[in-house]
């Protein structure tokens, strides 16, 4: 039977669209290329409120979340940040709706002592600004800033160590969350990888609980992160999890969205463009001449401005694994993608963002979290690509870097990696003092920078798909100095890149394009 | 063990120099010689500010010459109340945190600054510094002459004397550390392998993002 979401090219195929950061380009590919498209978006929700106060009430594990209440208690609530959903979503934002609800329940129960905490773990700390649209004007005006604020994993008095796992993690918290009474977290969750016991094991905790697992060994251990129950990542995560579940009493109220990434002048992006209406055609063509004449700050001002549609598909709530379960399932049923073979060569585009440049340019390491950090991992099974393969990806790779943000990304990629790129050598000889920079923390406290401690941990988030991928050519590069750095070769055309990759591919490879603009997930059979 | 080396005026105080000089001006031995010595100050201040856009030596030089006749005594009895003036009232709320992370790490801390010897000592006691390099007033006959001693502090002055610094306590330059708020410190903060622009003016701002050194507030609440 014929798979929808596949379609192999022959000669009358028009060219492909995809991204190379923030510009649009076309490319022509051989005949017989296999191109993977995302599944249409599924259905959302028709009444959103009504699903929140549903899931609530009847959550999954546990005692619904007003049977925990009483007055006096005291309650921290804890929120995903801004780096997902990609691209941020419309207004009203699915936590701030969740918020409405649970603070109106809270405020029935004469619940009065409540804190909101942004669990940015070592993320940046986001703006006032960010903060109000996310969570919505009620809840800002209510609660900003002394009651309402990020997490600062750095502050040693917002601390409170819990104790050690059987496998030795030791486990260090929000002080806020470990005196509260109830924890609940709302979780926006965009993809597998997100969520269950991640939300306050990971969002709420200090660099000592980090340390157990964004490291190059457990990032290496298992499958994919993006499947929960085959990756390193996630057996460590859970096992941080569960101790803390022992000793704090945590109700989830996770959510999940379809992927309808685009609409209005850009919906043609997740279809394939032999099947364009002559109005998307047009679209196109509008979009490629607007983003080749406009500067790169313009266009990048463009897509930070851009607001995704996203529909919420689904709402559950409990107890952390009960509940995470049913996430998982409504993720993989928006995303899975059954595909036939292992690929030889994989065409990717490199869009502009990723969760950790929401308002900022996508720099060097941050190409490589995508390419060979969450598009390796976007599979359950078998990679698509094989072992050894080549990834042809597109990206201008320009060696820029946002101020304010990725202050310390700067030094790690001229500093360090040019120094090495082995992930072990790097976890062993430089993370401890480079992410030690009193300037660096201080930036990520008071400022909005990420700690330096995250350049590595992005490196490390493409440790496996740097030893499964054989060879990454880059198209569009305008440098040869960074992508020498990320271990890239450079292609001036898509052509040559194909013949290129063509070199160390087995006879009559299978050249397969995807693209994960809107988000996707392989599973190869 | 690495050193942090930090410049004081304007990165770890709001205040500078001037308001060193205002304060023992405004607070000589009687009113009269007062409002005189702050006239005369004033009357200096065109010539000052074309120092300043020149170079930041001759403006200390130029400055300091304002203490010439003052008594030794006189400078010793107001110290204490020109730092609380001029350093401990006007220290940036994140200045303490800093020092105190850089000493967590281990790092040796150092305040290199134009400000008077004596008046780093005290700030340097109260940040918990371990070392203090600053200008010294030349005292003859128990008077001021209002010259300083060599060497002034200011500029590429502070990049010789933290190279110095280095070599004698074997700290790699490489591994260390500087901070400073003003584009006349670019020579101090080129020599160290980590510099910080802190509250940068407008000129070190553009250099900071053209190197991509990080760029920190110390203004903001800790």
């Amino acid at each position: 039977m014929s798979n929808p979401n596949i379609v192999y090219l022959d000669k009358n195929s028009a060219p492909r669209v995809m991204f190379s950061g923030d510009s649009i380009i076309e490319v022509d590919l051989p005949v017989g290329t296999r191109c993977i498209y995302p599944k249409p978006p599924v259905d959302g929700l028709k009444d959103v409120d009504a699903a929140i106060r549903y899931a609530i009430n009847h959550p999954f594990g546990c005692e619904p979340l007003y049977a925990k209440l009483r007055p006096g208690m005291k309650v921290v609530i804890a929120v995903d940040d801004i780096s997902l959903p990609l691209p941020p979503m419309r207004r009203p934002d699915i936590r701030a709706r969740v918020l409405n609800i649970v603070l109106d329940m809270l405020d029935e129960h004469g619940v009065e002592d409540i804190e909101i905490i942004v669990a940015v773990a070592y993320h940046r700390h986001m703006k006032e600004n960010e903060i109000k649209r996310m969570v919505g004007d009620r809840v800002f005006n209510r609660f900003w800033p002394e009651r309402l604020y990020n997490h600062d994993a750095e502050d040693p008095e917002q601390l409170a160590y819990l104790g050690k796992t059987d496998a030795g993690e030791e486990v260090e918290l929000s002080k806020a969350a470990v005196e509260s009474d109830l924890i609940i977290y709302v979780n926006l969750n965009l993809v597998p990888m997100d969520g269950g016991h991640k939300s306050v094991g990971v969002g709420l905790c200090s660099g000592r609980t980090l340390a157990a697992h964004h490291n190059p060994r457990t990032m290496m251990e298992g499958g994919s992160y993006m499947t929960p129950e085959n990756s390193g990542l996630h057996r460590s995560v859970d096992r941080i999890g569960r101790f803390i579940n022992k000793k704090l009493d945590i109700f989830h109220i996770e959510s999940t969205v379809n992927n309808r990434m685009f609409d209005g002048n850009l919906d043609f992006l997740a279809k394939n463009p032999d099947d364009y209406s002559s109005f998307e055609k047009f679209k196109l063509r509008s979009t490629l001449f607007a983003l080749d004449r406009l500067p790169q700050a313009a266009r990048q001002e463009i897509f930070d401005r851009y607001r995704a549609p996203y529909a919420i598909t689904g709402v559950f709530a409990g107890e952390t694994e009960a509940c995470h379960k049913h996430t998982v399932d409504k993720c993989y049923e928006q995303y899975l993608v059954d595909v036939e073979d292992q690929a030889d060569i994989q065409i990717t585009g490199i869009p502009y963002i990723s969760p950790y440049n929401v308002g900022a340019f996508l720099n060097p390491v941050l190409v490589q979290v995508l390419a060979q950090g969450y598009f390796h991992n976007l599979h359950r099974g078998k990679p698509l690509l094989k072992e050894g393969g080549t990834i042809i990806i597109t990206h201008p790779c320009s060696d820029r870097f946002d101020h304010e943000q990725h202050a310390p990304y700067t030094e790690f990629f001229h500093k360090i990696l040019t120094e090495t790129s082995d992930d072990f050598e790097l976890h062993k000889r430089y993370e401890r003092k480079f992410s030690r920079n009193p300037a660096y923390i201080r930036m990520y406290r008071h400022g909005h920078s990420f700690h330096p401690n995250h350049p590595f941990y992005m490196w490390y988030w493409g440790t496996a798909g740097r030893k499964h991928q054989g060879r990454c050519i880059v198209v569009g590069a305008d440098n040869e100095y960074v992508p020498r750095i990320l271990g890239y070769e450079t292609a001036p055309s898509m052509t040559e890149a194909i013949r290129m990759a063509k070199e160390s591919a087995p006879e009559d490879p299978q050249i397969t394009c995807v693209n994960y603009t809107p988000i996707m997930m392989t599973q190869v059979s | 063990m690495t050193a942090s080396y930090f410049d004081v005026d304007g990165t770890l105080v709001r205040t500078n120099l001037m308001h060193t000089a205002i304060y023992y001006m405004a607070n000589q031995i009687n009113p009269l010689r007062s409002a005189k010595s702050l006239a005369r100050l004033a009357l200096r201040a065109p010539q000052l500010l074309l120092s300043e856009l020149r170079d930041r030596r001759t403006f200390n030089e130029q400055l300091f010459e304002c203490f010439a006749g003052m008594s030794e005594d006189r400078l010793v009895c107001l110290a204490d109340d020109t730092y609380n003036f001029a350093m401990k009232d006007a220290l940036f709320t994140g200045a303490r945190d800093l020092i105190s992370r850089c000493k967590a790490e281990g790092q040796e801390v150092v305040l290199i600054s134009g400000a008077l010897d004596f008046l780093l000592e005290r700030l340097a006691a109260d940040l918990g510094a371990d070392h203090w390099v600053g200008n010294r007033l030349e005292i003859n006959d128990e008077h001021c002459t209002g010259k300083l001693l060599r060497p002034v502090v200011a500029g590429p002055t502070k990049a010789r004397l933290i190279v110095e610094h280095a070599r004698t306590k074997g700290h790699d330059l490489a591994e260390c550390f500087g901070y400073s708020d003003s584009y006349s410190d670019v020579p101090m903060l080129s020599v160290v392998g980590r510099p910080a622009a802190v509250n940068p003016d407008a000129a070190l701002l553009r250099l900071a993002h053209a190197y991509q050194w990080p760029v920190i507030r110390l203004d903001k609440a800790a």
